[in-house]
């Protein structure tokens, strides 16, 4: 069904998004000035400025002027992957700013290497406060998943359209209820990563929920 | 013709496309506005039954896509019997979209506005309506500005979704544009480029506005 | 004569136009506690934070036994590791429990196996009191049991001597003692350490030498009897009698 194959984008996207976001967050925070300035915030603006449509059409396109063949799907994992990617990264980047310097030093002063100490003290703090922005992110996600509909993929969308078409149905109804299927799966998402939250939680700290749109 | 005087020559045939863009994130950033802030004091100030239905309005634009809620619109509503053209039901959709977003900003501004004010306003004899249009509300439109200057960059961007229902804006003409001369990819760089250009004037502008209006110590 | 466990020459450091530490030089021999004491601000912290690096000197040499420290291209982590700093904010890692946080340091660093590691763990944790303590978080622990698990946490790396950065400063008065304690324990137990802190019944009862700094210079470097009764300079028997004006109000 299409409501399993928006769920893997999303899943999909928000993957590359997480793998990529993380090294441009360290990358921003730790890196030298010439890699902030001149490989990180570059992408993250440029992701961050384009519209998402934009996006899919460019990589969708770019591929084709550059002899690739790519097919609809993996374009699709590119742009929205990659434009994840920039916005987790401003996520992470808050998380691991808010973590106390003292954490780091106390790193540093038993000999860890500044790479170990993002790796086991940094990192997993900033992950834990990352959660509610990162909720947040995949309820963006999902809901821009519907966007590659532009680009043919059969995806929740699509599949509503293909109902409307062959059964001359009802099409505010099915363009309805494919608005409730979109609510159900962010709902019982942010449900989730709420109690994975709660699981996970340092004991004794309270994080902060905070709802902004990315 | 290289990239660049390609990119040239295609700029005056894609302004329409981006006025259109234009047009159409201030029509619905305004209705936006206009509802989201009764919206949002019914849900700081409102009795229960007004809590409950603006929450599920805030609730139902914020978790579902854009796109779905225009199709609902423009391809959805003809089966009921109301029909709207593209332009109109674009406006609509991404007005009441907004509305829920901007409502829920406005809430998050007026809970940031301290309690005490309230109390300091019915002490001198205050109704909460005054209360609110003379004290609340001039506090939390200065503290609302950083997300609503997001938020009217995100209406901007997400107009390129009209492009799916056949309004004519930038993404639209662009592959019209396209179809033509089949340099679909550099016309999307450019227009890629335009927005770009776009949203960080915007943001220089609208970060020059926040330093001047704040409010000095808040 | 006792081994040379730190040697300081020369160390100078700046921030922007001020000038924090102006040329000190001292050093420091095995199982020798030295206190260092002296106003605040005048650069005590600053100086440890030198030794191990945490901060750069901009000028002079550090050695450690007969490693020059302050060379360019050294593993500055192993040479941390060599090091115990104890912060006055107690910096634990939040997210571990107590054991994690003593382990982390010999299973990551010296990639110890776990067993060995928690072996360790537990043995430090003990020593510094807090043994029916080992699984719970910072956050549930006291400040002054937190400040034991930090003492625990460097003792579990084996280090040659402990920087302690006026390790009572942030704690509540009545849990001072308890941290106090432990470190007189590790004073007896020959421990190599440098303490800066404002307590001078410690300095004057655990120290084996002391160092009086003002204004980013040592004034004054000796035993205990010596500086208490007869300082040389004006100023530390100025901030000596200042002292035992709190303490004599606080008699009183």
């Amino acid at each position: 069904m299409g409501s399993l194959i928006s769920i893997e984008l999303a899943l999909a996207f928000l993957g590359l998004g997480f793998v990529v976001g993380i090294p441009l967050a360290v990358g921003e925070v730790y890196g030298n000035k010439l890699v902030k300035n001149l490989v990180v915030l570059p992408i993250v603006e440029f992701f961050r400025s384009i519209p998402a449509l934009v996006l899919l059409f460019l990589f969708y396109f770019g591929a084709s002027s550059l002899n690739l063949s790519l097919s609809p799907f993996i374009a699709a994992l590119l742009a929205m992957g990659f434009r994840s990617a920039a916005y987790q990264s401003q996520i992470f980047r808050g998380a691991i700013k808010s973590i106390d310097v003292g954490q780091m030093q106390a790193a540093r002063s038993i000999g860890m290497s500044k790479f170990k100490a993002i790796r086991y003290i940094i990192l997993p703090q900033a992950l834990r406060i990352s959660i509610p922005g990162w909720s947040n992110e995949y309820a963006c996600v999902l809901k821009d998943t519907s966007l590659v509909y532009a680009l043919g993929i059969t995806e929740l969308m699509r599949q509503g359209r293909y109902i409307v078409a062959r059964t001359f149905g009802n099409a505010i109804l099915v363009y309805v209820i494919c608005a409730l299927i979109y609510f159900i799966i962010v709902h019982f998402g942010v449900k989730l990563l709420d109690f994975l939250e709660e699981k996970y939680k340092i004991p004794g700290y309270e994080i902060k929920k905070v709802t902004t749109r990315v | 013709m290289n990239f660049f005087e390609f990119a040239w020559s295609i700029l005056p045939k894609l302004l329409p496309g981006a006025l259109t863009s234009l047009k159409l994130t201030v029509l619905a950033i305004s209705i936006g506005l206009i509802l989201g802030i009764p919206l949002s004091l019914g849900r700081v100030y409102g009795s229960k039954v007004i809590y409950t239905i603006t929450t599920i309005y805030i609730e139902a634009f914020r978790g579902t896509p854009m796109l779905t809620q225009l199709f609902i619109l423009y391809f959805g509503l003809p089966s009921i019997g109301i029909m709207f053209p593209p332009f109109t039901a674009a406006v609509i959709g991404l007005g009441l979209n907004s509305a829920a977003y901007q409502a829920e900003y406005f809430r998050g501004a007026i809970q940031a506005v301290k309690d005490g004010q309230m109390v300091a306003a019915r002490s001198i004899g205050m109704t909460k309506i005054k209360a609110i249009r003379y004290i609340i509300l001039p506090q939390m439109f200065r503290l609302v500005i950083p997300s609503w200057s997001n938020e009217l960059i995100l209406l901007l961007k997400a107009s390129s979704i009209a492009y799916m229902i056949q309004v004519s804006e930038l993404v639209s003409v662009g592959r019209q544009i396209a179809s033509r001369n089949f340099r679909t990819f550099e016309v999307f760089l450019v227009i890629a480029f335009i927005y770009f250009v776009i949203v960080e004037v915007l943001n220089r502008i609208l970060h020059s506005v926040e330093r001047k209006i704040k409010i000095p110590g808040l | 004569m006792a081994q040379t466990i730190l040697k300081v020459e020369n160390l100078h450091k700046s921030y922007g136009k001020t000038e924090v530490i102006k040329g000190v030089s001292f050093e420091v021999k095995k199982s020798e506690t030295k206190v260092i004491i002296g106003p605040s601000g005048t650069g005590k912290s600053t100086l440890l934070r030198c030794i191990n690096q945490l901060d750069y000197p901009d000028k002079g040499r550090v050695w450690l036994e007969d490693v020059e420290i302050t060379k360019p291209h050294i593993d500055i982590n192993q040479i941390r590791a060599s090091i115990g700093f104890v912060f006055q904010s107690f910096n634990l890692f939040t997210h571990l429990t107590a054991l994690d946080n003593v382990r982390i340091g010999p299973m990551r660093v010296r990639e110890m196996k776990e067993e060995e590691a928690t072996k360790i763990a537990l043995e430090e944790l003990r020593r510094v009191g807090l043994e029916d303590k080992i699984h719970h978080y910072p956050a549930q622990l006291s400040g002054g049991q937190q400040q034991r698990v930090s003492i625990a946490r460097a003792l579990a790396m084996n280090p040659k001597l402990i920087l302690f950065d006026e390790p009572t400063s942030a704690l509540d008065p009545e849990l001072i003692g308890e941290v106090l304690e432990v470190m007189i324990n590790l004073a007896k137990e020959e421990v190599t350490m440098i303490v800066v802190t404002h307590e001078m019944g410690f300095a004057s009862s655990v120290a084996d030498d002391i160092i009086f700094m003002d204004d980013g210079m040592i004034l004054e470097e000796g035993p205990p009897g010596k500086i208490f009764k007869n300082p040389k300079h004006k100023r530390t028997a100025k901030f000596f009698s200042k002292i035992t004006q709190l303490e004599g109000e606080k008699a009183k």
